[in-house]
């Protein structure tokens, strides 16, 4: 019993302690680099449009987040009466803790993750396509007309540029051959798959748009049109939780990019003489590119219109996506390119097994049906 | 193994909670949350069980896309549900009946029933023999070798089942004004716009 007590207390608790420290450090982390985002993003559309952005507050204006961030907490909260209190006040939150514990999954370099999931894509795409119930449930429970406009268009949006994106990470998992996220970025890539691979990640870029809600697909907010959507009836901290989300979620989708084509904690293009700065250096400088498209797709583009924005999602992404995993998957296969783990571990699974599998699979049922049909014929 | 049973009770209580929340929430959208929250907690029971590719494609299908559909359908629906139910304690006899005889056979079959040594080659892929690869990897291996032909079938029947939904509910509404982008592009200003000579004082 003493043992056991010991156990738990030294074991247990040592494992509790890191694990809640590696965790802090993460959120802590992440909700820096979004209230510097929101830095980032005002100073380079001010770039863009020929003004300074942010200047007064701190020098630079770099004390401005903290300034809208104390502006935001000290402000009241107002529900309105005819809401659903319950879920009004789930919604936020429940965005805001997505785009959290999706975190737990992504390496920040070799073997720095808070969980090595062996299905680490799969749930990264799990707790992405379940952000829009925060949006959803927000609209709904506004009890507004504006907000609940904003939920429809959200949930379906989101729903129709989830299919393409799986189907996407379908083609990299093609290369890579393994579900776990470090795998996916060590797993070794010839040029000639990169350049396969790179219309792909054109569709995943406007795709990740999309899944955001960011402009130029920001029609749930559409503040011209729906006046700020799903957000309308909110204020203070609840607002500013959505507004947490939706940055969190931006630097997410940019690491899952990263991770997918660009090559995660690895320095660009192979060069291996790079190799002594530490990869987390590498892997925030290809986040923040990302960031940037976001933030120039921001200040460069206008808004879709709504069937426009389904009809390139329906008709134009998912075929195109469609095809491409066949294409990607007929090459791999002829120029003996897949993952040689796969083939190592699976003899039959090459093509001769595959197709001699089937087509003895299928003689077989065919001699099952034959003789039945006999023994039929001679009963009767 | 505390922390996996404590996980267990967790899991299975707050399944069974919402899933009888489901049927007796007064207000529609609500059943649908908490429908939501039972698959997200079925599917933590599946990672319990070492089968966290089935979580994750529970949570990705069912969560991600099934409900979301029901709750866009849900959240549109303009009918007093409490007007609907008045009837609904005249169902009871039935749904007793039912669920009792259920519970027999789940009764009957955890308690008496025993399989017999040969039911062992009727299970699929006696013998296992996958021990130390992850389950997402073991299902690749057989899935499309030694069950390509159910896989493909079961497939099939989603894409009839899709095409059946697709003909049952369209339906060609005239009057719709639909935009034609290749018609836009290839309109050229000489066969739309027209330049009028007008002498003052005339008009058009």
């Amino acid at each position: 019993m003493e043992a056991l007590t010991e156990f738990i207390l030294w074991g247990w608790g040592f494992w509790l302690a890191r694990t809640v420290i590696y965790t802090l450090l993460v959120v802590i982390g992440l909700l820096l680099t979004v209230a510097y985002l929101t830095y980032t993003e005002r100073k380079i559309m001010g770039a863009m449009q020929r003004r300074q952005g942010p200047m007064t507050v701190g020098p630079f204006g770099l004390l401005q987040p903290i300034a809208d961030g104390v502006k935001l907490f000290s402000k009241e909260t107002i529900i309105p009466s005819q809401a659903h209190r319950v879920v009004f006040l789930l919604a936020p939150m429940l965005l805001f803790t997505l785009s959290l514990i999706a975190w737990v999954v992504i390496p920040f370099d070799k073997g720095w993750v808070l969980a090595n999931l062996n299905v680490g894509i799969l749930y990264l795409f799990a707790v992405s396509s379940m952000g829009v119930y925060g949006v959803i449930m927000a609209g709904w429970a506004s009890n507004s007309r504006y907000a609940f406009l904003g939920g429809l268009r959200s949930a379906s949006q989101m729903v129709s540029y989830e299919v393409s994106m799986g189907l996407i990470i379908v083609c990299v998992l093609l290369v890579a051959g393994s579900l776990n996220l470090q795998d996916i970025v060590l797993a070794p890539r010839p040029v000639w798959v990169q350049i396969m691979l790179f219309p792909m990640l054109v569709v995943f870029l406007i795709s990740i748009l999309a899944e955001t809600n960011r402009a130029p697909f920001d029609l749930p907010e559409g503040e011209s049109e729906i006046t700020g959507g799903f957000m309308v009836e909110y204020s203070a901290m609840t607002y500013a939780l959505f507004f947490l989300g939706e940055y969190a979620n931006m630097i997410l989708m940019s690491a899952m990019t990263v991770i997918l084509f660009l090559g995660g904690w690895l320095p660009p293009f192979g060069m291996s003489f790079l190799d002594f700065v530490p990869g987390i250096i590498w892997f925030a400088l290809k986040v923040a590119l990302i960031l940037f498209f976001f933030i120039w797709a921001r200040a460069t583009l206008p808004r879709f219109r709504y069937d426009q924005l389904m009809r390139l999602g329906w008709k134009v992404f998912l075929p195109f996506t469609l095809a491409w995993v066949v294409l990607m998957a007929g090459t791999l296969m002829t120029f003996d390119a897949l993952p040689s783990q796969v083939r190592a571990d699976n003899p039959i699974a090459d093509v001769v097994g595959v197709v001699e599998g089937a087509a003895s699979e299928l003689e077989e049922v065919i001699e099952n049906v034959v003789e039945k049909t006999k023994s039929n014929n001679e009963t009767e | 193994m505390i922390v996996q049973a404590f996980a267990f009770y967790l899991f299975a209580g707050i399944l069974l909670l919402s899933a009888l929340m489901v049927v007796t929430a007064r207000n529609p959208v609500h059943s649908v949350l908490f429908l939501i929250l039972s698959f997200f907690n079925s599917a933590g029971l599946f990672v319990l069980l070492g089968a966290e590719f089935i979580a994750m494609i529970m949570v990705i299908v069912y969560v991600g896309a099934v409900a979301v559909l029901f709750l866009f359908v849900v959240m549109m629906l303009d009918i007093s549900f409490t007007d609907l139910r008045k009837g609904a304690m005249n169902y009871v006899p039935l749904g007793v009946v039912i669920g009792s005889i259920l519970l027999f056979e789940l009764v009957a079959i955890y308690s008496y029933w025993q399989f017999s040594p040969s039911t062992e080659n009727n299970l699929a892929l006696p013998g296992g023999g996958f021990e130390g690869i992850g389950n997402a990897h073991a299902i690749g291996l057989v899935i499309y070798t030694k069950y390509v032909f159910a896989f493909q079938v079961a497939g099939l029947i989603l894409f009839v089942a899709m095409i059946g939904a697709i003909v049952l509910t369209h339906r060609t509404r005239s009057g719709v004004r639909k935009q034609k982008i290749e018609e836009q592009q290839s309109r050229k200003a000489s066969d739309v716009v027209e330049v009028k000579k007008i002498t003052p004082g005339t008009g058009v």
